[in-house]
């Protein structure tokens, strides 16, 4: 099963917000996109997930439009992730991961949905935590009930929107090893925002990068995330540095900082004679 | 003891056997409640009197004639009213219930949203100038015409809020204030009406402000049951469409859930319903605040349970309420609505006095 996107553009009102976008997402594969703020990540995942209408183009799924599909189909195909949860209710984290079987279900819970919920919520291990209300839940166990509910949508393709914004580092390994696990172990395809260069690096088989709307590059991690693209794209000075665990693209903060006094003296001065030329 | 694996199973399967036996415990103490309420009162009857003479109502209805009465007090004007308690109890529940979960605010309500205020303009409306209408309507449907005016302008105050909950940057607080405004807007229309009419619509029109079942009769009943157990229905079938919403509108869409399409049809229903039993009680204020705050401590927040158990507090609440506005002063009734207004007062303060706000904030 592959999931395909096809010239793809959506509006905000009169702005446009994606422009002509098409790629492809096989079952069992991990797709990183990464981008500037701003650049559309969240509108293309949104987009995907039937939360945003598209202006123009196809999102095929099987060779199927969309569509031609009822809501709770492709309820039962694409499950998301949001990236912020403004709404957090009197809900416990059993009622919040139980959320995610509503495409499956008519009234009432069978014992195939309550295995399902079951091992989404010991495959997160937040099973202890049934009873907890989301209020009483720090940040990271907050987006381990969420992902839960996800697992629990039992679908094909997961849609992660900067899944690890909030968190720490302990916690962003734990949410990208489960992206991996889930990609491994359950045969899924997952499309990730993100903003960590490093982690779509080393977690994602394929690397979308995206700027303005429009896709710059699509490929291996190595081919997308090179340091011309790279610079271009955020316009801060990076050092791509190799080690014996793999490559990692860190920030020169000397070089930006440089950059950043040298565009405030120009602000100042309104002298714009000079270049950047480093960046 | 059960291995970890089966907890998340377990817990929810005992959560719902408990939720059961709250729900069928809820629907034996409105039986009782309703028992009560059919023998109490200045005519003493006993129970075996009331099954005699319902029993003979139903199958032998000539019998009645030699207990003209007996029959009067109780298939004219206990039973009916105790019917009319009961699903507007249901109605105004449900529909507090299903407008906090399509608006995510907990302090949502028929009676704080304006709907009450609004219902009975329309309701005013109609009686005042009604009249003008009245011959070229049959009379089996004149009744309608005070009710389709109710649901109207309800709806109307409704479809105002749901506008003001879809602009940027509104909040529960904005909500409230709305809801607030509306109300005195249609209050002050409904005093212009009471200084303009006649003496005897504005008795018609003051007993309706006050809220109480006077207004009880068969007629009424065959209007609102089905109207209540239809919209009941309805906003059941779509429980697990409102449990959703409370992911936020992004997960529910995803979810498969038409997000638009449900608060527009679930707020129709529910308006439809409250303004529906408004429209023969008056104003009758906090049920939808008070049966949903009940349900979600005794059974959570899961709507495919709150609903039903909502609308079986609704009912009891003002079922024994009414029951009391009619004995306590006996021979002298007072409206329902006042008793309303204390035990809501009561509630929610015991609500603050108990540091339970955060549940309606």
């Amino acid at each position: 099963m592959t999931l395909v996107v096809e010239g793809l553009s959506v509006h905000y009102g009169s702005i446009r917000v994606l422009s002509d976008i098409s790629f492809s997402l096989p079952l069992g594969e991990v797709l990183c996109i990464i981008g500037p703020n701003g650049s559309g990540k969240s509108t293309l995942i949104k987009t995907i997930a039937g939360i945003l209408e598209p202006k123009d183009g196809k999102l095929l799924l099987e060779g199927q439009n969309l569509d031609s599909i009822s809501r709770n189909e492709i309820a039962k195909k694409i499950g998301y992730v949001p990236q912020d949860f403004q709404f957090l209710t009197s809900a416990t984290v059993l009622e919040s991961v139980i959320l995610g079987r509503r495409p499956h279900v008519q009234w009432s819970l069978t014992d195939h949905d309550l295995d399902i919920v079951n091992n989404a919520m010991r495959m997160l291990n937040i099973a202890p935590m049934a009873e907890k209300m989301l209020t009483e839940l720090s940040g990271g166990e907050r987006q381990r009930v969420f992902i839960a509910r996800a697992i629990a949508q039992d679908p094909d393709f997961y849609l992660f929107d900067e899944p690890t914004s909030a968190l720490d580092i302990r916690h962003q390994i734990d949410v990208f090893s489960m992206i991996r696990a889930i990609s491994e172990k359950k045969d899924k395809s997952v499309l990730v925002a993100v903003h960590d260069l490093n982690f779509a690096y080393h977690y994602a088989e394929r690397v979308m990068l995206i700027d303005k709307g429009r896709i710059v590059c699509i490929g291996t991690a190595d081919d997308v995330m090179t340091e011309e693209n790279i610079i271009s794209v955020y316009g801060v000075p990076m050092q791509f540095i190799s080690t014996d665990a793999g490559r990692y693209v860190i920030p020169d903060w000397k070089k930006a900082d440089l950059n950043r006094a040298y565009a405030d003296t120009t602000e100042l001065t309104g002298d714009t004679s000079g270049k950047r030329s480093d960046v | 003891m059960k291995s970890p694996e089966n907890t998340s199973s377990t817990l929810y399967l005992s959560g719902r056997k408990q939720k059961f036996i709250i729900i069928a415990g809820l629907i034996i103490l409105l039986f009782c409640a309703c028992i009560y309420a059919l023998n109490a009162g200045s005519y003493h009857l006993s129970f075996d009197r009331i099954l005699t003479i319902v029993h003979q109502a139903v199958m032998n209805p000539d019998l009645l004639k030699e207990i003209p009465f007996e029959k009067t007090v109780v298939i004219d004007f206990r039973i009916p009213r105790a019917l009319l308690a009961i699903f507007t109890g249901i109605s105004l529940a449900i529909a507090g219930c299903v407008m906090q979960a399509l608006l995510r605010n907990p302090l949502v309500s028929p009676f704080t949203l304006g709907l009450s205020s609004a219902a009975s303009f329309g309701a005013a409306l109609a009686i005042v100038f009604g009249a003008f209408l009245m011959p070229f309507i049959p009379k089996e449907f004149q009744n309608g015409v005070i009710i389709f005016s109710a649901f109207l302008l309800g709806w109307f105050s409704i479809l105002f809020i749901y506008a003001i909950s879809r602009m940027k940057g509104s909040s529960s607080a904005t909500l409230i204030l709305a809801g607030v405004v509306i109300g005195y807007i249609f209050t002050a229309g409904v005093m212009i009406l009471k200084y303009l009419t006649n003496d005897e619509k504005l008795r018609e029109i003051t007993l309706w402000l006050m809220g109480g079942m006077w207004g009880a009769n068969w007629g009424a009943i065959i209007i609102v049951a089905p109207i209540t157990l239809l919209c009941f229905l309805y906003l059941e079938s779509k429980a697990w469409d409102l449990n959703t919403l409370s992911a936020g509108d992004d997960v529910a869409k995803n979810l498969g859930v038409n997000v638009n399409r449900l608060r527009l049809t679930g707020l129709f229903v529910a308006t439809l319903a409250a303004s529906a039993c408004l429209a023969f009680t008056g104003i009758i204020g906090f049920i939808g605040l008070m049966g949903p705050h009940i349900g979600r401590m005794l059974i959570g927040n899961d709507n495919r349970y709150l609903i039903p158990c909502s609308a079986l507090l609704g009912a009891l609440i003002l079922l024994i309420s009414d029951t009391v506005a009619r004995t306590i002063m006996d021979p002298v009734e007072i409206p329902v609505g006042v008793i309303m207004y204390v035990i809501g007062g009561i509630f929610f303060m015991f609500l603050i006095l108990r540091g339970k706000h955060r549940m309606i904030t």
